[in-house]
């Protein structure tokens, strides 16, 4: 087993999770209705709560533990996809950001659901049970919105529009991906990108939005190599703000 | 001897659901008694529980009054599935008012999620309002004959 090659996915697929988490949780109190502020709170929830049993993969694995993995790290030192970091903006871009991201994230596990890794296997299991509530909830608002009104139309087509470069930006290759492959760890990002063009582009088929010719779309790549957008830093800061003041505090 | 170390462990209760103990929620996965050690293996219901690090105190607290060591492990390898509360654990949900959740295989759209039967009146002329709800583990549905919200305790 390649650890390296290991590690590096945890610890991109642990910061997806994280980083999510943060901004789905940025929703608590703000939701257009009470229900889809409930369902985005449960969902970062969800996410930081995946993120923690990725990191203690990670811990057991020789890292460092996974509040100091989460809290201290700088930007520079995460693995998570540009997507992910954006500002949340407005309903429209959250939710598309939601349907492009969770449609990749459960495909994601379910691949991994075959991992030789067997804690990963095991846990992507889990996971992907629960991932089922997060794509049925954003294909529920996808499909509604996107055939309801002209003002629901236009303004998820232009967040849509915004997204995708940095929703492709989720499926940049790693140096190690022919090692993940050979080992059976994962089966690479390449193959997890074309499952995911056929979901989105059935899902999309419902409804009155429209993709471009994939193509014509130039990925935003970086965020795996710690290459990130100047959103990153302050979402980090705030995150860690009250871990930072005393961090051998006992809770 | 596993069957006495299940009986001490049904004084355990869900902290969110008091009605519920942790032998019929489905979440103690292994006993084994080795003389005087107990080891425990546990499972979280959802892997965002952030009610696994009290539960598992509260296993180690009820074997400890009960003059054992125990050996509490949470861990994934046989992961939770709402198909694994009893038969009596779905009876004291629904008396708790929590509708009990439906297979967890027939789960596969959000057209199954769409009616549940209500723990009041126990008719199905109800509607999935929100399938995130106050926990991580439950829906909000509206019942229309009993003009009531209630609860059910999601299929996973």
């Amino acid at each position: 087993m390649n650890n390296l090659a290991l590690k590096e996915l945890l610890y991109k697929l642990a910061d997806d999770q994280l980083i999510l988490g943060h901004r789905n949780s940025e929703w608590t109190g703000f939701g257009p209705i009470l229900e889809e502020d409930i369902a985005f709170s449960s969902m970062a929830q969800d996410k930081i709560g995946q993120s923690l049993a990725l990191y203690t993969l990670l811990q057991s694995l020789g890292e460092s533990d996974p509040d100091t993995v989460a809290f201290t790290r700088n930007a520079s030192q995460f693995h998570n996809c540009i997507l992910v970091e954006l500002p949340n903006q407005e309903y429209d871009f959250s939710l598309i950001r939601h349907f492009l991201f969770d449609t990749a994230e459960a495909l994601r596990f379910e691949a991994l659901t075959n991992s030789s890794y067997e804690p990963l296997s095991q846990l992507a299991r889990k996971i992907r049970g629960e991932l089922r509530y997060h794509t049925l909830h954003a294909n529920t608002w996808i499909k509604q919105l996107g055939s309801a009104t002209e003002e629901s139309i236009t303004r998820l087509q232009k967040s849509l529009d915004i997204a995708l470069p940095y929703a492709l930006g989720i499926f940049e290759l790693s140096s190690l991906e022919k090692e993940l492959i050979d080992q059976k760890i994962f089966i690479g990002e390449n193959a997890l990108k074309e499952k995911w063009i056929a979901k989105i582009e059935s899902v999309l088929s419902q409804t009155q939005l429209r993709l471009p010719d994939w193509k014509t779309v130039t990925p935003v790549y970086g965020g795996r190599e710690g290459k990130h957008s100047e959103h990153l830093q302050p979402l980090l800061d705030e995150m860690s703000e009250v871990f930072r003041i005393d961090p051998g505090a006992e809770w | 001897m596993e069957k006495k170390i299940l009986h001490i462990l049904e004084t355990v209760k869900d902290p969110e659901i008091p009605v519920l103990s942790l032998v019929d929620l489905g979440v103690i996965t292994e006993v084994n008694v080795q003389d005087n050690t107990v080891l425990v293996k546990m499972t979280p219901t959802f892997v965002g529980c952030p009610a696994m690090d009290y539960m598992k105190a509260e296993v180690e607290n009820a074997l400890k009054i009960n003059g054992y060591q125990p050996q509490v492990e949470i861990t994934f390898e046989k992961p939770w599935s709402s198909d694994l509360i009893s038969e009596k654990g779905k009876a004291a949900l629904k008396k708790y008012g929590l509708a009990p959740p439906p297979d967890s295989k027939l789960f596969t759209d959000l057209e199954i999620l769409e009616t549940a039967t209500c723990p009041r009146c126990n008719q199905n002329n109800t509607e999935l309002k929100s399938p995130f709800g106050p926990t991580l583990c439950r829906a909000l549905y509206y019942c229309h004959t009993c003009k009531e919200a209630f609860e059910q305790f999601k299929p996973v």
